[in-house]
């Protein structure tokens, strides 16, 4: 018998256009975890769905306990123990929790018929063993994020998968939540399981796994035990360079109240927000996510009005009932998912650029289609966006550049106060330090910046003042950043103090 | 290295667009121009008095009374939406202005009070929309479709109302020198909609909610109001339609129309506006109105029967869609399929 | 108790339907002076609803799929036109012979529809729009634009119909099986489950190793298969076949599913639900003339009806959504 369970040696997976994976190689021992990094674009979605048949490689071999198989679709390699948990919940919102965790292998009787009892009991012990106690009748729409990864989980082990591949299972979950997997993770391992761990938080990574493989740009990097490797030269093999300086925050002065939200509520998403925002300030507004921050800045920008509470601009009381509103007034808004709240990928760069400001290029009724050019050309040069003409397509970008040409997009607007919701999420080292640059530009230059973010480092290295929000109320405001620490403000994310659990039931 | 920030500062964006001739012969419209060619040499070769100005103006009054139509569709269907209800609403607003001339108003106020009544069935369904933006349009149409018929049968069962004064007929009978006035009016229209479409912001917006709705919303544009609007004019437009066919026909009933929005929604799908919207353009859909009515037209020539016709004009509408998602799905590098699905995209549910 | 009240809510929407039906039975007996509740007129009812009703229970799983049908009624006159037409010309056929090609023609209809819809990626509603035509306009030309009347079918064929078993009209009961076969098929077989999968998340369904075209294929088949089935039940009840047959008849379908729950954006619906909307739909279209409402309201009544309950069902959804919202108690 192999060492390895599983072993990928040259892969090739060619899309139209990219070349997704070139020449990649994976080694995945028994019972071990294994982590899987490298940034956005990196190939690891594609290279777990070769793995699991969903796509067929052009060129290389995959090796299950040394012996040569190739998958030529999903079910192939479900019979050879392989299964994944994606990244992208594939559940089935409207049927129950049993059936979720049994598709695809229902227990039958001699029949053929499906024998539903047994399956539930099993789905009940399944969820038991995992030290959960979701109904298994309950539909599977009705269940928070966090237990539909368990549920995801149930129906990985109920097929006694010996590959169980977890794609980003932390992103959606809270820390205590994130705990509760990393024991299960740990108990599967000890079962006898192989897993391959997928993360971008480097938390995961230490916490988890054994060893490490990088992945760049489709090619295979290296493959490192955890522990023999430091930090800084991970990322530096992830991003191909070494960045030294990312938060190029400058000082600014901050004066004069320009923003001021008072007792903001909406049922279910969040209560009682206040905060005020200064010209020249960027305020940051960190939490678990869930924690009701997007919903917030929704709220302000007027995609979902709030059910109570004030906003005044420049001390002015302002009526915000829709997103054209709030952009009459002065207030853009950069969404947190940019392909699809952000952009038309179907468009060239231009027609993203102007969409929100038509009315600008309005002339005798119609659109003046070369001033259009004009100005997209110099917004998209002011943010160094990488592009070789505005009519380009904004598919072809990369996340980095993309999220350039949305900030390009709001920055065409007049605008006074500007909503970032985690305007570095999935965007590669170097632009984030290019994004980190424009939002520090823009606070000298007087805007008052909203930013949402989950990323302490961010959070710490740009904010002048950090509002904490959790389980949708505020719990902590920081105006001394200087002092902060990254544990004080997780504290307030979390709640653990006691006069913060005592209202959660 | 470092710091990146400044490594591609000073790049230069290209804002000059290209013209490149291979991207211009590809386009779908020389497809629809090809088409309408051949339709027109075989109905020639057919009917040797057939390529003779008046003839051809004459097949043209034909079937303009469906193009009115078929612009404000193309509209609908670039949105992304579908409106199945336009045939049924021009029923409804054509016995209605039956009825009001009948019980005596004026035919003037009459046709007047059926624009509105086109209207408003236009802006029931566009407020339905707008108020329950989780329904799909397709089945609201759907059953609005039955609700203007089944009021035009309330109201008229299965009686007609004729008998309009002669200066009505001028609408679909009228011509103006050797043109006819639905002619003209159709070509106004469609000038009107291309400008609207391809020149303002109207138009720009109708095609940002085609591809994504959520980014429409979130960089500003009001979309219920826009949607309201385009299913509003459809209303209008199924109204005005009604009003030729009126005229043309002498009288009205309530199963007038039955069976358009097959020819209509055809029309606009072969235009090459994708069905599943965001894509298209007025060109393509003004010539397919070419090419599905001479198509009609010259059938009827040689005394093919209606329901031949019905079959020939269901197939094209479900060929005009299947072509893109050919090579697709067959994977087939085939030149014509190649050559077709230029200017379409997939269409990807 | 508790079972008894998860049984409850978890089939609050059929418990509400037949309360409906009750009510309304009441308010026709009472409006109609006696004339509804009577042994006669639901043996009626029921006859008359069991095409519908068996239809319905394809139409399901096509909208299941997240598709739609509007060819139906065209398949059913296709199938019907073909079937007599063959017995018409060959009197010695046995009624079964003759079923199993009209329910031959409507799978061969829906295979078409499924292949467009699943294989060759077309929106559903265009491609059974433009199919709707196609089928017609074929169902002309077979007719040559002639009747297949009562005199040229057979006593036995039109027997389908009308016999009885145990009492019980042979078309009630062929609804029954249709029921019971749907029944199990969509609740205790894989494949029927596939379909709600499919309709859940076309996406999770193909990572899962779902076959979905062939699924969605299979959808749009059984529908054909089922409108061959009605389409012959249906000229051997009304005796006569032509060109208009059943024209129309797809809005009465799909009004009996979304009726009877069905989400028309797909992944739900049940087949005792839709069951119970065809019943509800019968039962409409038994007592309007029974309450002196003129045939001609029909149409516009039917419309209102699919337009309200496809309101009420989204008023329910947000209603549940926004009671989910508060219960987080924020």
């Amino acid at each position: 018998m192999s060492e390895y369970i599983l072993e990928l040696k040259g892969i090739t997976k060619v899309f139209p256009g990219v070349k997704a994976l070139d020449k990649a190689n994976f080694q995945l021992k028994r019972g071990e975890i294994h982590a899987l990094m490298g940034e956005n674009g990196a190939g690891k979605s594609t290279f777990i769905k070769v793995i699991t048949g969903v796509h067929q490689p052009e060129e290389g071999e995959i090796f299950i306990n040394g012996k040569r198989v190739s998958f030529k679709d999903p079910k192939a390699a479900f019979e050879k123990s392989i299964t994944a948990i994606y990244q992208h919940g594939t559940a089935y919102p409207y049927l129950t929790v049993t059936e979720n965790i049994f598709i695809g292998h229902e227990k039958l009787y001699k029949s053929g018929l499906i024998n539903w009892r047994q399956m539930k009991n099993n789905a009940k012990r399944l969820l038991t063993r995992l030290g959960s106690n979701i109904d298994p009748s309950a539909i599977m729409g009705s269940l928070t994020v966090a237990e539909q990864q368990i549920v995801e989980i149930a129906k990985a082990i109920s097929t006694n998968a010996q590959i169980i591949i977890m794609d980003e299972p932390t992103a959606a979950l809270s820390k205590r939540e994130c705990e509760e997997l990393y024991h299960i993770t740990e108990r599967l391992r000890d079962e006898g399981c192989s897993i391959i761990f997928i993360s971008h938080r480097f938390e995961d990574m230490y916490r988890l796994a054994s060893r490490v493989t990088v992945l760049r740009d489709g090619k295979y990097i290296g493959t490192w035990n955890v522990d023999e490797i430091s930090n800084e030269i991970l990322i530096s093999k992830m991003v191909g360079r070494k960045i030294s300086q990312i938060y190029p925050k400058e000082k600014t002065t901050i004066d004069g109240e320009i923003l001021r939200i008072d007792g903001f509520s909406k049922t279910g998403y969040f209560k009682d927000v206040s905060f005020s925002l200064r010209r020249g300030e960027i305020l940051a507004i960190t939490g678990l996510v869930g924690a009701g921050r997007t919903e917030v800045c929704q709220a302000i920008f007027g995609i979902s009005p709030p059910d109570k509470g004030n906003i005044y601009l420049e001390g002015k009381k302002i009526k915000i009932k829709e997103p054209l509103d709030a952009m009459r007034r002065g207030i853009g808004y950069l969404p947190e998912d940019r392909q699809k709240q952000g952009l038309i990928l179907n468009w060239s760069l231009v027609q993203n650029v102007t969409l929100s400001t038509l009315e600008k290029f309005k002339e005798n009724g119609r659109i003046n289609q070369s001033k259009e050019r004009r100005v997209a050309k110099e917004l998209l040069e002011k943010v160094s966006t990488k592009a070789n003409s505005v009519y380009d397509k904004a598919s072809g970008l990369s996340g980095g550049n993309q999220q350039k040409v949305i900030v390009a997009k709001i920055l065409n607007s007049d605008l006074k106060v500007i909503i970032l919701d985690e305007p570095t999420k999935g965007v590669d080292v170097g632009a984030k330090s290019q994004i980190y640059k424009i939002m520090s530009d823009l606070a000298s230059q007087g805007f008052g910046i909203i930013m949402v973010s989950s990323e302490m480092p961010e959070v710490l290295g740009m904010a002048d003042t950090i509002v904490v929000m959790q389980e949708g109320r505020v719990s902590k405001i920081f105006t001394d950043v200087e002092n902060v620490t990254q544990e004080q403000i997780l504290e307030a994310a979390m709640g653990s103090s006691p006069d913060n659990t005592s209202w959660r039931g | 290295m470092g710091d990146a920030t400044n490594s591609s500062a000073t790049r230069i964006i290209s804002a000059d667009r290209e013209f490149s001739i291979r991207r211009f012969f590809l386009q779908w419209e020389w497809m629809l121009v090809a088409m309408l060619l051949i339709i027109n040499a075989v109905n020639v070769s057919l009917s040797p008095n057939y390529a003779n100005f008046n003839n051809i103006m004459n097949a043209m009054r034909d079937f303009l009374d469906k193009a009115i139509v078929v612009f404000p569709m193309a509209f609908v269907i670039l949105l992304g939406e579908i409106d199945i209800s336009v045939a049924s609403t021009m029923a409804l607003s054509s016995v209605i202005m039956g009825i009001s001339y009948r019980e005596g108003i004026p035919m003037p106020t009459a046709i007047v009070i059926g624009l509105l009544t086109g209207t408003a069935c236009g802006f029931i369904n566009g407020i339905v929309l707008v108020k329950f933006p989780e329904l799909s349009s397709m089945i609201v149409t759907l059953s609005t479709q039955i609700i203007f018929r089944g009021i035009a049968s309330i109201l008229l069962e299965t009686k007609s109302v004729g008998g309009f004064p002669t200066w009505f007929g001028k609408f679909g009978w009228g011509k103006v020198g050797s043109v006819p006035i639905i002619l003209l009016f159709t070509i106004v229209e469609a000038m009107f909609f291309a400008y609207l479409l391809h020149k303002t912001k109207f138009g720009r917006r109708t095609y940002a909610m085609g591809n994504s709705t959520t980014v429409s919303r979130f960089s500003g544009i009001k979309t219920g109001s826009i949607k309201l609007t385009i299913f509003t004019f459809t209303g209008l437009f199924s109204a005005i339609a009604a009003v030729f066919l009126a005229s043309k026909m002498g009288s009205v009933r309530p199963d007038v129309a039955r069976g358009y929005e097959l020819d209509i929604i055809a029309m606009v799908v072969l235009g090459g506006v994708e069905s599943s919207g965001g894509k298209g353009n007025i060109l393509g859909t003004a010539l397919a109105i070419l090419v599905i009515g001479f198509l009609r037209y010259g059938l009827g020539m040689v005394n093919v029967t209606s329901q031949v016709i019905m079959i020939i004009v269901g197939a094209l509408l479900v060929i005009a869609v299947a072509i893109p998602n050919f090579k697709e799905s067959i994977g087939g590098a085939n030149w014509y399929i190649k050559l077709t699905s230029i200017g379409k995209q997939f269409n990807k549910r | 108790m508790n079972r008894l009240k998860r049984f409850f809510f978890a089939n609050i929407r059929e418990i509400s339907s037949i309360l409906v039906i009750i009510l309304l039975s009441i308010f026709v007996e009472y409006r109609s002076g006696g004339n509804f509740l009577t042994v006669e007129n639901i043996s009626d009812l029921l006859t008359e609803t069991a095409i519908l009703s068996i239809l319905a229970v394809g139409m399901m799983m096509v909208i299941i799929t997240g598709g739609i049908d509007l060819s139906i009624g065209s398949v059913m006159a296709l199938a019907g036109m073909i079937g007599t037409t063959v017995l018409k010309n060959n009197r010695h056929l046995s009624p079964l012979t003759i079923i199993v090609l009209a329910i031959g023609i409507g799978i061969l209809s829906g295979f078409i529809n499924g292949t467009l819809v699943a294989k060759l990626r077309i929106l559903p509603i265009i491609a059974t729009l433009g199919m709707m035509n196609v089928f017609r306009g074929i169902t002309y030309i077979i007719s040559n634009g002639k009747w297949v009347m009562q005199a040229d079918m057979t006593p036995e064929f039109m027997q389908v119909a009308s016999g009885k078993i145990f009492g019980i009209n042979n078309l009630v009961v062929m609804a029954i099986v249709v029921y019971a076969v749907g029944y199990i098929f969509l609740n205790f077989i894989r494949t029927g489950r596939k379909i709600y999968a499919v309709g859940n998340s076309e996406e999770s369904a193909r990572v899962s190793g779902i076959n979905t075209v062939r699924t969605i294929r299979l959808a749009y088949t059984i529908m054909g298969a089922v409108a061959g089935f009605a389409g012959i039940l249906y000229v051997a009840k009304f005796a006569v076949s032509q060109g208009e047959t059943a024209v129309g008849y797809e809005m009465n379908v799909i009004a009996a599913c979304v009726l009877g729950g069905v989400n028309i954006s797909g992944g739900t619906g049940r087949v005792q639900g839709v069951l119970l909307g065809a019943l509800l739909l019968g039962l409409l279209n038994n007592a309007m003339p029974l309450i002196k409402i003129s045939s001609f309201w029909q149409e516009a009544i039917r419309g209102l009806i699919i337009l309200l309950s496809i309101i009420v069902n989204s008023l329910i959804q947000r209603n549940v959504e926004a009671k989910a919202l508060r219960r987080r108690n924020i």
